[in-house]
Parts: C-alpha cells; sequence; structure tokens
C-alpha cells in the first residue's frame, strides 16, 4: 500500500472535505493505484540530472508596474459569489 | 531561579508598488471594498500570475539593505490553508529558496551594540481583509479582497534578541532601513508594517531552549514591547509554579494588556507547500546585485557614526536625527550653512521633532521648511541676539512658513534685551510682588531663583537676557 486509509482522512480534513466512511475506502484504493502507477517513474535513473521545481525551460518572467489591464467593477467580483451584502463577499462567521 | 527571555520576530513589510505582485489591479489603500480586484487576485480558474518586476527589484534592495545575501536562484511555492481572506486557498510564498538569506542588523541599546542575525527574507501576497461584527451573536463575517495580492516581504529574525527593549530597538532599525530605501512607508497602524513575535524563557546562562508561544494582534511598537514583557512574566510565572508552557498562538489585548491564547481548533499546521507551477525560477545575476547594492542610499548606522566621529555631535541626538531620512538630510543641508553641528542638533531636536510630535506630521508634510531660516534663527540665538524663549516662541512660524526669523524678530521688536536700567525696573516690579519667593530665597532656597527669573522673563515677553536677570537677583538679594 502506497497510502493508507489514515493518511485520506488526514488530506481531505485538512482540505475541508467530509467523506463517509465508504468513501474514505474507495478513495483509499483508488489513490493508491495512481501512486503505484506514478511510482513507475522512480525506476528511472536520474542520478546524472539536475533537480528542478519547474518543467519549463524558462526564467525570470516578469511585467512591469504598470495597470495595463481594468480591474473588475465590485458588481462583476461580488456578483459571482453564492453570497454577498453590500460590497462585501458575506461568509458564515469565523471568530467564535 | 533567574531566567532569561529567548525572542525572534517576523516582520511583513508592504513594499510600495503601484500594482500588485501578480496582476495589475491597484495596492491603493482605503478603496471601495472589492474593486481592486480580478480573476488572477480573485483565484478564478484559468488565469496565469506575472511576477512584478518591481517588487523583485525592492526585495532584493530591501534584502541587501538587511545585509542579506541574495539568491541567485529562487522560487516561489504554494502555501495552503483554509480561510476565507485567501481565495484561492493557497498563498503564493517563498518556502525553502527566499530570495535573501543570512543578513543581520546592528542595533543600539544602552550604548552598546548587538548583532541581530537575519534568517531570511522572502516575497509573498497579502491576504484579503475580513471585517467582523462587533456583535457576537452575529453570523457572518464580510471579506474585501483589495489587499489580497498586494506585495509583502516576510523577514524572519534568529531568537538573538534577548530583551522586550532590544525587540523595540530592531523594529525601529528596519523599519528606518525599509524607509530610507523607499521600499516601504512602515505604518503600523495601516498595517504596511506587522509584527509576530516568537518567545520563550530558560534559566539564564542555559544552552536549551525553552517551550515558545507565538504572539500576534500587536499594532505598535510600544504594543510589541509590552506584550512580550507581559509574556515573559507570565511564562516565568508558570514556571515557578511548576506548570508547563503550551505551545500556541497567543493574541495580544491592548485594552487589558494581557496575551490570551487563540481559541481557534487545534490544527496541524501542515501546509503542504510545493512549487508554485504558474510561476517560472528567478535567477538574479551578480552584476544586478552589484547595481542595487550601489543604487542604496548611505544607511541611518553610516550617518550616525559620522555625525559622532566627524561633527561631534551627541549620541542621542545622532540617533534621533538618523531615523528619519528626510530629517538627516535636512541637518546635513543645515550644517552646509552653519558649523555649529552641535547647536544645530538640539535646535532640530527641540523644535521640528517636537513639533513634528506634537501635530502627528512627518517632515514630509512641512512644505515650506527652509534650512537657511531655520539656521539664522540658530545663529540668531547662539549669537545672543535673541533669548531662548524667544526662539521657542519664533519657531513654529519658521517649521510652518519658512518665514526669515530676523524679519519676525524685527517687527515684533524681540531683541533679547542684555541692558541692566532696562531690566533693573522689571526686576524690582518682580521682588514687591513675590516677597514671599524673596523671603524663601532669603532664608537660603537657592532653588527660587529659577521661578523669579521665570517670572521676569514673562514680563519682558521673553527678551530679558536670564543671565543677567539671575545676576540682578543675586546682586540685591545677597
Amino acid at each position: 500500500m502506497s497510502i493508507s486509509k489514515k493518511e485520506v482522512k488526514y488530506v481531505s480534513d485538512l482540505s475541508r472535505i467530509k467523506l463517509e466512511e465508504k468513501e474514505l475506502e474507495k478513495f483509499t484504493s483508488q489513490l493508491d493505484k495512481i501512486l503505484e502507477y506514478i511510482e513507475q517513474l522512480k525506476e528511472v535513473d536520474t542520478e546524472q540530472v539536475q533537480v528542478t521545481s519547474h518543467s519549463v525551460e524558462l526564467q525570470n518572467v516578469v511585467r512591469e508596474d504598470k495597470k495595463t489591464k481594468a480591474s473588475l467593477t465590485n458588481d462583476e467580483a461580488t456578483g459571482m459569489a453564492p453570497d454577498k451584502e453590500k460590497e462585501f463577499f458575506r461568509v458564515p462567521r469565523i471568530i467564535e | 531561579m533567574e531566567f532569561e527571555p529567548v525572542i525572534g520576530l517576523e516582520v511583513h513589510v508592504q513594499l510600495n508598488t503601484e500594482t500588485k505582485i501578480f496582476c495589475t489591479c491597484s495596492t491603493r489603500f482605503g478603496s471601495t471594498p472589492n474593486t481592486n480586484v480580478c480573476p488572477v487576485c480573485l483565484g478564478l480558474p484559468g488565469v496565469l500570475p506575472v511576477l512584478n518586476q518591481n517588487v523583485l527589484k525592492k526585495a532584493i534592495q530591501a534584502s541587501l539593505a538587511l545585509n542579506c545575501h541574495i539568491a541567485s536562484y529562487s522560487k516561489f511555492d504554494r502555501k495552503h490553508y483554509y480561510y476565507p481572506d485567501l481565495p484561492k486557498n493557497y498563498q503564493i510564498s517563498q518556502y525553502d529558496l527566499p530570495i535573501g538569506y543570512k543578513g543581520f542588523l546592528d542595533i543600539r541599546n544602552n550604548d552598546k551594540t548587538k548583532r541581530i542575525n537575519i534568517t531570511r527574507v522572502h516575497m509573498e501576497e497579502d491576504a484579503g481583509k475580513l471585517i467582523h461584527s462587533e456583535k457576537s451573536s452575529a453570523s457572518f463575517s464580510y471579506v474585501d479582497y483589495n489587499r489580497t495580492g498586494v506585495p509583502l516581504i516576510e523577514i524572519v529574525s534568529e531568537p538573538d534578541i534577548s530583551s522586550p527593549a532590544e525587540a523595540h530597538r530592531y523594529l525601529e532599525v528596519l523599519k528606518n532601513r525599509m524607509r530610507y530605501i523607499e521600499v516601504s512607508d512602515c505604518n503600523m497602524e495601516e498595517g504596511s508594517l506587522r509584527c509576530d513575535a516568537n518567545i520563550s524563557i530558560r534559566p539564564t546562562g542555559s544552552k536549551e531552549l525553552g517551550v515558545k508561544t507565538e504572539i500576534k494582534n500587536m499594532n505598535s511598537f510600544k504594543a510589541v514591547e509590552k506584550a512580550l514583557e507581559y509574556e515573559i512574566k507570565r511564562q516565568i510565572e508558570m514556571l515557578e509554579s511548576k506548570q508547563k508552557i503550551k505551545q500556541e498562538t497567543r493574541l495580544w489585548d491592548a485594552d487589558k494588556e494581557v496575551t490570551t491564547s487563540m481559541r481557534s481548533k487545534e490544527e496541524a499546521h501542515d501546509y503542504r507547500y510545493f512549487p508554485e507551477p504558474d510561476l517560472v525560477p528567478i535567477i538574479v545575476g551578480p552584476e544586478w546585485v552589484k547595481e542595487l547594492k550601489a543604487s542604496l542610499p548611505q544607511m541611518p548606522d553610516e550617518k550616525f557614526k559620522q555625525y559622532i566621529k566627524k561633527m561631534g555631535i551627541p549620541d542621542e541626538n545622532a540617533y534621533r536625527l538618523t531615523a528619519e531620512k528626510e530629517l538627516a538630510l535636512f541637518f546635513e543641508k543645515c550644517a552646509e550653512l552653519y558649523d555649529n553641528y552641535k547647536s544645530l542638533s538640539n535646535w532640530i531636536i527641540s523644535e521640528i521633532v517636537q513639533y513634528l510630535n506634537k501635530h502627528q506630521k512627518t517632515i514630509h508634510d512641512l512644505k515650506k521648511l527652509d534650512p537657511k531660516s531655520f539656521v539664522s534663527l540658530v545663529k540668531m540665538v547662539d549669537k545672543g541676539e535673541i533669548t531662548s524663549r524667544v526662539a521657542k516662541d519664533v519657531s513654529t512660524e519658521v517649521i510652518e512658513k519658512g518665514t526669515d526669523p530676523e524679519k519676525i524678530v524685527k517687527e515684533k521688536n524681540l531683541k533679547q534685551v542684555s541692558d541692566v536700567s532696562a531690566i533693573d525696573k522689571m526686576v524690582d516690579d518682580v521682588m514687591a510682588e513675590e516677597p514671599d519667593a524673596v523671603e524663601k530665597f532669603k532664608a537660603g532656597k537657592e532653588g527660587v531663583i529659577g521661578y523669579l527669573v521665570g517670572k521676569v522673563m514673562q514680563k519682558s515677553k521673553g527678551k530679558a537676557n536670564p543671565k543677567v536677570v539671575t545676576e540682578l537677583f543675586r546682586a540685591k538679594l545677597k
């Protein structure tokens, strides 16, 4: 096994995804298969390959510090959200 | 048992760019909520963040000003956590390869210099602002994403700070440097500088570290000092009564002046960092570093040394003059016109700095302040043409309007009066009006003379030469 049910539960808790016991079982076995598949990569000899954090051969892509595109209007921005009040996005109260 | 605190600070400084770190939305403070937002900073699917080159430049300048090494290879990472102030559910930050590392700041406390090492300086995006209702029964919170994506650098110190006063000095030195190089205005009240503190205590001399707590929610340097003082006392009391200190985050309550445990649910601090696939690595060559290093202005502590060694200015004056770049530059302009540096430094601090503190202004607000007229004021006092009292009365107009003090003195007839015959009558009058004080002086209470001289100064509207007045009293009351 590449991943345990306990680990799947931990990750789903961190991600605020509620999983039923049955789903936990199902996703653990599915994830396990995915991880196993990916582990094949370990068979490649990478002794001579430099570590990289990025797959594209690009560096220092930057832009000028200038306003080139218009921002959204308040209506456009908050209108997309499931809940709003006046100019604000509205969420369940967070502090006790 | 004696205990000593071990303190490390994490400081967030907002960089003063026009636009956000990864999109072209404005960074302006105080706009209508949710109007400086776009698909990139709102984290909508399919967008591509692109680094603002000014953020990179300012972050390197800040790192250099903090004596850091600049990483030749640096990258961004995603830090995951779930909170409504973060629309993407991750913050773009730097994890294992920050832009600056291994720096230091030298601070002065009680006339001793101490080096505080800096672990790292990294770039990241700010989160949004949450607004909570005062009422505890309210069932909603409100979110403004204007601040989301505003560029920050986080400056992490080593746990080298060993007192709340040292923490305060470190923050001052750090702020002054950031302001000197003009990468941030470092206004703690507006949130452009924020500070969290890690603190533990241990038996004095011990090498082992105690259990630390993290203190948040301090909104002034004074609050940082007070919160640390409180926390040291709390931790010592716990250890002395054989209780265990819990590793936790505590919030400073400025009204009650206590720290309280953040009652949020126990959560694993597992941010699951991984390299940000949308942003490419940053390579900074030695030529650019050299160029940016050369572009930095003279730093406050270099100025400080120069003022003391070359100009003979008292330590405390030099420290206060160099705290603000504009103030130091004003002093330097004055010093080109007049070489009594010590007198200049005294008058700048007693008049200009006091004025700024009293009116809650910065020297930028004094548009008409003119080195020439200010120097002329100091010269008049030094030459004995006006008394210190009169100089103080006149200084406000010189500071606010830049008026030539000679003109004011002439128009209002404020020249110092040293002529004995003119002062003599006033001295006699005061002696007649203040028989009790006169008796006390005669009975040997020397200190009363200050009171009597003050009375004559009042009568003369500050113009009488206090030295002459004092001599006259002494002669008459012998």
